[in-house]
């Protein structure tokens, strides 16, 4: 609940965190199906195809049929599956990835809330979505989702450490573990410029959460067949893709509010003049958009590059090199910026 | 303060809502034929041998285990990290001990061999 906040909401009588709330979640379900149709256009672009243009202008109303397709196929449970479970499962990560939006902020003043421990509610939020894959591939059945639940687990339980120990660095510099607060610190310097390992490790960190290329083991079709969703059909199928969409979106929403400046221009403190709240407002989200589908387009790209690591090297760079890097680059994180507040 | 946790509240309900209708609209929607085959677990087309839940890999539980270790450090750092510039120099020195203990037992885990994942080379 953002105190003064965006002026143009109180003219209608709404409260700013109920209009941010209501524009964060259209934008978080309609980032997914304009992923879904990015994607395919971006790979077929970077494949030298032409892709999905039949449906609507440019093949725009893809992601509609697909949706519409879903949701009339018929919704298979296996035998000896726990039933309920199976039902479950593609719920939990739709449903975690929309409650990251409650501490986002996309503009200063424009959040849903600022809670004192934004950085924690964001990490637990993300790390309950481990849960639904693995009850996905151990309510299947099938020994492939078995497998793939298994290897999602592991992965995003172990790229979670280094992503954790890189926030802490950029929580170091803000001092708050309010997302708001390490929005509002970046004004004068982004936390790259601070802490470039540091933004590197939650990078490729993300990549390994959102379990797309260079680690999408977990659904590696040529070995596991669908992975933890082999055994899913209909909506059900169509919400763990919704909630993969809706994972790339987060990654470059938390990309971007970590290290990247959130909602900031570069060095904005320095330069940028006072400007009318509806202005600043204006600016401010389409800073924060244009970085978000910047990253959204990373996200893409490399998929289309670069090809899948063996589990082994998976493991191995997430244990072996990121986490003992991470936790070297927090000590001298904290030691610089203590030298630099009580020294100099 | 506790206030500031309402708005989450809502969303948490919104979005349950949400999956559900999802999910249900699939139900209402879409066709039910289930037989025998269809509703078999995918194995290639085979009939499935044996039961899916079998033992697997041990690895997955050691890098379970791991992962509590370290996870627990980071939630121990995060409250230091907040508040430590006005902590003092005691504090600071005192971190980095149990930061580079930490450290050392994460080199140990690695020269050992656990999180290797092609087992033979554990040298326990």
């Amino acid at each position: 609940m953002s105190p003064g906040g965006f002026e143009l909401f109180s003219l209608l009588y709404i409260p700013t965190w109920v209009a941010v709330l209501a524009i964060g979640l259209f934008s978080y379900l309609n980032s997914a199906a304009i992923l879904v149709y990015a994607e395919r256009r971006v790979a077929s672009f970077i494949q030298n195809r032409v892709g999905p243009n039949r449906v609507g202008p440019a093949g725009l109303l893809q992601p509609v049929a697909d949706v519409v397709k879903l949701l009339l196929k018929e919704d298979v449970t296996p035998t000896h599956g726990y039933k309920v479970l199976h039902a479950v499962a593609p719920m939990i990560p739709v449903i975690t990835a929309l409650m990251s939006v409650a501490v986002i902020p996309f503009g200063e003043g424009l959040y849903v809330t600022d809670i004192n421990a934004g950085v924690l509610y964001i990490l637990a939020v993300a790390s309950l979505g481990v849960y639904g894959v693995t009850l996905a591939g151990w309510s299947s059945n099938s020994k492939y989702s078995l497998l793939g639940g298994l290897r999602a687990a592991a992965q995003m339980i172990s790229y979670e450490l280094p992503m954790g120990m890189a926030v802490a660095s950029a929580v170091l510099v803000a001092g708050s573990l309010s997302m708001v607060e390490i929005a509002a610190s970046q004004e004068y310097l982004w936390n790259i410029f601070i802490n470039p390992i540091g933004a590197v490790i939650f990078i490729v960190a993300a990549f390994a959460e959102a379990n797309r290329t260079p680690f999408d083991l977990v659904e590696a079709e040529q070995e596991l067949v669908g992975g933890f969703h082999t055994e899913y059909s209909g909506m059900k199928f169509g919400m763990f893709f919704l909630a993969e969409y809706m994972h790339v979106f987060i990654g470059s929403i938390l990309i971007t509010t970590f290290f990247f400046g959130s909602y900031h221009l570069p060095f904005a403190g320095y330069w940028l003049p006072e400007l009318s709240p509806l202005l600043k407002g204006v600016l401010d989200v389409s800073v924060f958009s244009a970085k978000v589908v910047f990253w959204c387009f990373v996200f893409i790209w490399v998929r289309w590059t670069i090809p899948r690591f063996k589990y082994n090297q998976v493991m191995k760079l997430g244990w072996a090199r990121l986490l003992p890097l991470s936790i070297l680059n927090f000590m001298i994180i904290a030691a610089g910026l203590y030298i630099y507040h009580n020294v100099l | 303060m506790l206030e500031n946790y309402f708005p989450i509240l809502v969303l948490a309900i919104v979005a349950i809502v949400l999956a559900i209708v999802l999910m249900t609209l699939s139900r209402i929607l879409g066709p039910f034929r289930p037989n025998a085959t269809k509703l078999n677990p995918y194995e290639s087309g085979m009939d499935p041998v044996g039961e899916a839940r079998d033992r697997y890999s041990i690895s997955f539980y050691l890098v379970a285990m791991e992962f509590i270790v370290f996870d627990l450090e980071v939630v121990f750092i995060y409250p230091w990290a907040v508040r430590y510039l006005d902590l003092g120099f005691g504090t600071f020195i005192a971190m980095m001990i149990f930061i580079i203990m930490l450290f050392v037992g994460l080199l140990y885990t690695l020269k050992k061999g656990t999180l290797d994942w092609e087992l033979n080379n554990y040298r326990g």
